[in-house]
């Protein structure tokens, strides 16, 4: 096991701190792991087991995976896993390309109309423009029950410009002049020097950008009246925090497995993207994020 | 060469640039500052059909409406002691548990603690909710738990009495891990030759954390500080527009909900907008005012 080396200067904490450390940790992590855990061990769990033990289960005895089975042929919610997989995606790349390129021409020192541009979008952090004007804006614009409603409202993040020019403005002067002298034009420097040396801030905005268009319901729920339309985390909304019913409980497949379990694998099925994308979102942030921000 | 051929040549030489920076500027120009200047409706009897333009103009009588409206200030009374709760509660979380995380000495450990309890923050809320109903509520976790013990079951989740401390709870459980990383980016920043001098002086943990690592934290503490009371009227919305209906308005309406409901629900356009505004207006007005205070006190603030 890697540990890092205690100054000498520092002694060794006594047992009861050690004890209390311990505790405490342990106690950190059970507080986000028994959660997660309840869930899925819901979401395997039989009709039998979800009823004897009055709703939850901490160990599915019988474990079955019906409750996926459902979720899967249940035409709302893979509409909804469609609709949220390419928001995401469609999103995500449309929102990376107009950060990259605004906080690329921004890094640039006394670039023409630079300070007044940054001005603009700082002042955004102080005033936002509030629910019923953004509303009207996307109404005027004619999206309402469009996809582009669930997009184009949220496409830059200011706060991720200035992350992303932070971080350009940390590559070296020498490298531009040199791209220069070569005789790269910007677009070239752009792609050929900034971007490869930039792997870990694009990596880090693009997975905040892609988090968050995977977890958004709001913009949904206010911009789309046409409920078949909507993404995943709003269909949860209704169906797994509203109560109604998921699942085709009218017929014998609904009575062997419990609503409780089919709601529990709905949320699974939202969840597990996060998570495969946590690990490389958790390698890159520190690195990432903290070098633009500190600067900026 | 005068004045305007340098910006002329100037602009020459960065067009491309300028042609770069279009689409990013154009979404915070129609998306915000459109947006902005759409407050208009604050102060007219605006409806839907008619458009802003043609709206009848009625002055500041939404205003006048809304300092008569006990729904409004029942909002604004829940908004601000949720948010006096998030500060109490929520703040120093994150700070006593980067202080603990920073002090494992085993990496291994370290990476793991910090992996699990930044998860929550990349969760969505309908997600957490979902997760709190599931612990919490009348079917959960708890009251099994209690059930089993012979002890009867506890109603947290749709009790208006404890719906304040759930909301707290739950900003607490999503957030505590991903507001330690500033912190333990700072107390890496702590100077070690001053821990080191204070502990050959004789300066124990306790010492040295009260006169060396938390004075070092000073500006970061403040920092964060400044920004939660400028945000002191927002307070979240995912999160309530979920749970609102559970307990009511009474106890689950904050501002937020109270914009959304009033307008897009029940179709007062220009009234939900003024009650919109005047919250934007103060939530400026308090970064600006908390930002002079930490200037005042001698720190970096947020701006300059």
């Amino acid at each position: 096991m890697a540990t890092t080396k205690r100054p000498t200067w520092m002694g060794r904490p006594s047992a009861t701190v050690k004890t209390a450390k311990a505790l405490a940790i342990v106690f950190l992590i059970a507080i986000v792991v028994v959660p997660f855990w309840v869930v899925l061990a819901t979401s395997f769990a039989s009709n039998d087991d979800v009823t004897g033990n009055g709703g939850y289960v901490l160990w599915p005895m019988h474990p079955t995976t019906e409750a996926y089975q459902q979720v899967f042929t249940n035409g709302i919610v893979t509409k909804a896993l469609i609709v949220s997989a390419a928001v995401t995606l469609l999103g995500t790349a449309i929102s990376l390309a107009a950060t990259v390129l605004l906080a690329y021409a921004l890094a640039r020192p006394g670039v023409y109309g630079g300070k007044p541009a940054m001005l603009f979008i700082l002042f955004t952090f102080l005033v936002p423009p509030g629910i019923i004007p953004a509303y009207l804006v996307v109404q005027n614009l004619g999206l309402l029950d469009s996809y582009g409603s669930l997009v184009l409202p949220v496409l830059v993040n200011a706060f991720n410009v200035v992350i992303m020019r932070g971080f350009f403005q940390g590559i070296p002067e020498d490298l531009y002049s040199a791209a220069r002298l070569d005789g790269a034009g910007e677009w070239r420097i752009l792609t050929r020097v900034v971007l490869p040396l930039s792997k870990a801030v694009v990596a880090v905005v693009g997975l905040f950008y892609a988090v968050g268009y995977w977890n958004a319901f709001f913009n949904a729920i206010l911009y789309l009246n046409d409920s078949s339309r909507w993404p995943l985390q709003a269909v949860l909304r209704l169906y797994v925090i509203q109560g109604a019913q998921l699942g085709d409980n009218t017929s014998d497949a609904g009575a062997s497995i419990a609503p409780q379990s089919i709601q529990m694998a709905a949320v699974v099925v939202a969840t597990v993207p996060i998570l495969c994308v946590y690990p490389f979102l958790q390698r890159y942030f520190v690195k990432g994020v903290l070098t633009g921000a500190v600067k900026s | 060469m005068n004045r305007g051929d340098v910006r002329r040549s100037r602009l020459r030489r960065d067009a491309l640039l300028v042609l770069l920076m279009v689409p990013g500027l154009a979404y915070f120009l129609v998306f915000h500052y459109g947006a902005l200047a759409g407050n208009v409706i604050a102060f007219e009897d605006y409806v839907p059909f008619i458009g802003v333009w043609d709206s009848a103009w009625i002055g500041i009588g939404n205003f006048a409406k809304m300092v008569g409206d006990a729904a409004f200030w029942n909002s604004a009374a829940n908004t601000v002691s949720i948010s006096t709760l998030q500060i109490l509660f929520f703040f120093p979380v994150p700070l006593i548990v980067a202080l603990l995380v920073h002090s494992l000495t085993n990496t291994t450990v370290k990476r793991w603690v910090q992996s699990v309890v930044y998860l929550p923050h990349f969760i969505s809320w309908v997600i957490v909710v979902t997760l709190f109903q599931q612990m919490l509520g009348g079917t959960g976790l708890l009251n099994g738990l209690l059930g089993d013990a012979g002890l009867d079951p506890v109603e947290v989740i749709g009790n208006p009495d404890l719906f304040k401390p759930l909301v707290v709870a739950q900003v607490v459980w999503k957030e505590f891990g991903w507001g330690t990383i500033i912190y333990l980016a700072a107390l890496h920043q702590v100077d070690e030759q001053l821990l080191e001098a204070s502990a050959m002086d004789g300066a124990g943990w306790w010492r040295r954390l009260w006169h060396v690592t938390l004075p070092s934290l000073r500006p970061v503490i403040v920092l964060l500080l400044i920004l939660r009371l400028g945000e002191m009227l927002s307070v979240g919305f995912e999160q309530f527009i979920l749970q609102r209906d559970a307990v009511g308005p009474q106890a689950g309406e904050v501002l937020d909900t109270f914009v959304y409901y009033s307008g897009v629900v029940n179709g007062n356009w220009g009234y939900a907008a003024a009650a919109g505004l005047v919250k934007g207006l103060i939530g400026a007005v308090l970064i600006y005012a908390a930002n002079r205070v930490a200037h005042r006190l001698g720190e970096q603030g947020v701006y300059r």
